[in-house]
């Protein structure tokens, strides 16, 4: 039964271009919202887009986004780490005890103050070396070790503190919390910094873009020549030492290092980096997108408490307000989150 | 009932501004073998998908014995009327065979789970289709022959007659070809009907009834197999006359000129294997898929650690298990499984191509040259350098593995089954870049179950049980050197 053939048609090379630019700006994707947000507040209070207001949410949302931007690589790479939050109380903590002397609550160490940001940094490497240590050379799972890191930490600074808050703090964390350049705090200026190199590395450098390759199959990326686990070890480090950044600035912020400094963000920062389109599964999203989720999850808070959301409602309403962020960007981008 | 197993009309599929299927239709008849071929793109996958209900195309129909096909949400009936074997497994590999054999059925219909009565309907299933592993193994354990009789026993468990194999023997050594042709053939005469995908043609006429061929996603023809002849079957797949013409390099020159040697390699699963490589050598490994051939060359590449030995290029050492160091001095490789090893699926051609590659800075637009650069070279069909792999065919995925391996220029290249999933045409092309690299005074391994990319080679050395047992030199009979990989050859002359 040979059979009618149609005739041999060549189907012309498709021109291929739509879906792929779409593909290209998948990152721009929360502008709109974020222009939408915007609007609201606008509507909602005449005060929403007056710079020193709009200040404030960046001023806000700047230890938040540097902790995002570090999870965001990490998960980026494939792993995560939940223990970031607690290093951004423990480091600053740690540094300030044992520079203090005992009478403030610190350790009678007496180390020199100029010695507490090159301390605390120095923390940040060891908290992230060690989680790598664990999880990559040990071959521990990397949600528990950083789980009980979590826990470790917080304890190790309740320890140390005796549950009470210390006050006093160094200049140079003082500095860093309060001064502003060119007229914006300098938290936000580390911040824009520190996207702005992270965006490039990831987009323009060969080390930046094997993330995305070790999160996508580590075993290609293995046979490609990549040295996987150097990579990620650097990435863990790099998350925590933007952890102490961010406990760095709150501390100076606050002009003191509370028991509880950093508690519960972890949510917040798992939360932005999956509105802002970073795949917890790995190798997926940008930076640019983890930040604009952080802008996006500050309008909202920023709205909420303009409108005067009043003590008891407003962790519950944080909480719904992230699921339907998460919902809106569900939609927005018309991707699945993973 | 009808007379045909499954008919497809009018289906046309597309993706974004790809157009996967045209207007194209198939017919199967009850109790036969149909062959479906085509150029890699062609679009056999897409069709195998709408026939297993997995994509809904944009128009057409699907019927199987005659009664429409049930609405895509209903998996389980599309279950009983379709299986398939896909190209990647589709069983859970940290589940027992038996559990995966009644995977989300595991009740036999009780409401609680009976793990003895599991394990005694597994071992009846397994032993009606002949499948000698056991119930109680891990899937992950068995090997890609097993994996595959599991799947199909499961399939014809199901109650379903007709069953679709979509490249089946791609991964498979010789005689678990053979074994699996013997099954396909004994099962037919049960009145299994079987739609199968394959580009080595000469399965195709060993099995197969009738074929269907494909090309640019249209439907050529549908003719039995009987009536086709090889080159007018390739005719059809390719639209252009003439038969294939793979490059043999009979006249290739050779010189003295050492560029890679390997002392006394031992590793998992092969030992004392020594090697010379001169400039614009091609050396062939054969051997079955336990014979190391696959370990041996992943150690030369870095990817395993030696136990003992040494791996030198242009004199100076490598150090083992250190891909980097071995990119570095020059030896590039198409690793065994493309899934697996030679691809991030969510990046773009561009950025697979050039992976081992790129320097400090990446240039958006310079990879994306690069990527077009690739895409033409091994002729790869994509929309363009920004699209994501994992839109790619089986067959243009693994060529992008093939300008992966090639982008540095690498004076030794390791080719792991190079040709796995391509189509004759670019099959004849890949091992034409073979030869053209090696004319250019490149030494290449390859490493292959498929005579025809052992063809290219110089010399092909024989693996058994991890070490060299012969030495072929050009003009070997298949038959020779096929009982030389089985070990059924009598002297083991000739060591090395
Ligand atoms: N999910 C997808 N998104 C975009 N394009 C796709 C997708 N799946 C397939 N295509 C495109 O559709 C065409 C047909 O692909 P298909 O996988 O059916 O080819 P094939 O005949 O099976 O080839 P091979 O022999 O290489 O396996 C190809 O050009 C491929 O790039
Ligand atoms: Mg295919």
């Amino acid at each position: 039964m040979t059979k009618a053939m149609t005739p041999p048609v060549r189907t012309p090379p498709p021109p291929a271009k739509q879906r792929f630019r779409l593909a290209r700006y998948q990152d721009l994707a929360l502008v709109p919202v974020i222009l939408i947000l915007l609007v609201i507040g606008a509507v909602l209070s005449p005060i929403f887009l007056t710079p020193a207001n709009l200040i404030a949410v960046l001023t806000q949302q700047s230890e938040l986004s540097l902790l995002v931007l570090g999870q965001a690589m990490i998960l980026i790479v494939g792993r995560m780490d939940l223990s970031l939050e607690s290093t951004v109380g423990l480091a600053p903590a740690l540094a300030v005890a044992l520079i203090i002397p005992a009478s403030a609550g610190g350790l009678d160490v007496g180390l020199a103050a100029w010695l507490a940001l090159p301390l605390c940094l120095l923390i940040g490497v060891v908290v992230g070396g060690v989680n790598g240590f664990l999880i990559l050379k040990v071959g521990l799972s990397g949600f528990m070790v950083t789980l009980g890191m979590l826990t470790l930490l917080r304890g190790l600074q309740l320890a140390i503190t005796e549950g009470k808050s210390l006050i006093d703090v160094p200049e140079s964390f003082l500095y860093l919390g309060s001064t502003t350049w060119l007229g914006l705090p300098a938290a936000v200026w580390i911040c824009v910094v520190c996207y702005a190199v992270g965006i490039f590395v990831l987009k323009y450098l060969r080390a930046g873009r094997s993330l995305y390759a070790i999160g996508g199959n580590s075993e290609a990326a293995r046979a490609a020549g990549i040295r996987v686990d150097r990579v990620v070890w650097t990435v863990l480090v790099i998350g925590s030492v933007l952890a102490v950044v961010a406990g760095i600035l709150m501390t100076g912020r606050l002009g003191s290092v509370a028991a509880t400094q950093g508690e519960g963000m972890i949510f917040q920062v798992f939360a932005a980096a999956v509105i802002g389109g970073i795949s917890l599964q790995g190798g997926k999203g940008t930076l640019f997108g983890a930040l604009s989720g952080v802008l996006m999850l500050g309008l909202v808070e920023q709205i909420l408490r303009l409108q005067g959301v009043s003590g008891f409602y407003i962790q519950a309403s944080y909480g719904a307000v992230i699921i339907l962020a998460l919902v809106v960007t569900r939609f927005a981008t018309g991707q699945k989150q993973e | 009932m009808s007379e045909y197993a499954a008919v497809a009309r009018g289906v046309t599929k597309r993706f974004g501004q790809t157009l996967a299927l045209d207007d194209v239709g198939i017919e199967i008849r009850a109790g036969e073998s149909h062959a479906l071929v085509g150029r890699n793109g062609a679009g056999k996958s897409t069709l195998v998908s709408v026939l297993t209900g997995m994509q809904v195309p944009d128009a057409g129909e699907v019927s199987f014995f005659g009664e429409p096909a049930p609405p895509v949400a209903d998996r389980a009936a599309w279950r009983r009327h379709v299986a398939c074997v896909y190209q990647k497994s589709t069983v859970v590999p940290e589940l027992s065979v038996a559990e995966n054999l009644f995977i989300n059925r595991q009740d036999l219909g009780g409401g609680l789970i009976s793990w003895r009565k599991l394990r005694r309907e597994a071992s009846s299933l397994l032993e009606t289709y002949d499948v000698a592993v056991s119930p109680d193994e891990l899937v992950s354990a068995l090997t890609v022959e097993q994996r595959q009789l599991v799947e199909i026993a499961r399939a014809l468990s199901i109650g379903s007659r007709f069953v679709i194999l979509d490249e089946p023997t791609a991964q498979l050594d010789g005689p678990a070809i053979e074994r699996l042709f013997d099954r396909l053939r004994s099962l037919q005469d049960k009145g299994v009907t079987f739609l199968f995908i394959s580009h080595h043609l000469q399965e195709v006429y060993e099995v197969c009834q009738t074929v269907t061929v494909y090309r640019d996603a249209r439907h050529v023809v549908t003719a039995p197999v009987a009536e086709m002849s090889k080159p007018g079957l390739i005719e059809a797949m390719t639209g252009e006359a003439g038969g294939l013409n793979v490059p043999g390099g009979d006249d290739r020159p050779s010189s003295g000129e050492e560029v890679l040697r390997v002392s006394s390699l031992s590793g998992e699963h092969f030992s004392d294997v020594s090697l010379l490589v001169t400039r614009g050598e091609v050396i062939g490994l054969a051997g079955s898929a336990s014979s190391g051939k696959h370990e041996f060359a992943e150690t030369v590449y870095g990817l395993r650690r030696p136990s003992l030995g040494t791996i030198s290029v242009d004199g100076s050492a490598v150090r083992g298990g250190d891909v980097p160091a071995a990119l570095k001095a020059g030896i590039g490789c198409v690793p065994r499984d493309r899934h697996q090893q030679g691809l991030v699926l969510d990046l773009s051609i561009a950025e697979n191509a050039t992976m081992s590659t790129a320097g400090s800075f990446v240039w958006p637009s310079a990879q994306r040259s690069a990527g077009r650069a690739a895409i033409a070279a091994y002729d790869v069909k994509a929309a363009g350098p920004d699209q994501p792999v994992s839109d790619l065919s089986g067959g243009n995925q693994q060529k992008v593995v093939m300008a992966r391996a090639l982008a540095g220029d690498p004076s030794v290249l390791v080719l792991i089954n190079p040709t796995a999933g391509v189509d004759v045409k670019s099959k004849e092309s890949l091992l034409g870049v073979v030869d053209a690299q090696a004319r250019r005074g490149k030494a290449a391994i390859v490493v292959s179950d498929e005579l025809d990319d052992l063809r290219v080679c110089d010399r092909v050395l024989v693996l058994f049980h991890g070490r060299v047992v012969r030495e072929f030199d050009r003009g070997w009979r298949d038959q020779d050197l096929i009982a030389a990989i089985e070990g059924i050859a009598g002297e083991m002359d000739a060591g090395q």
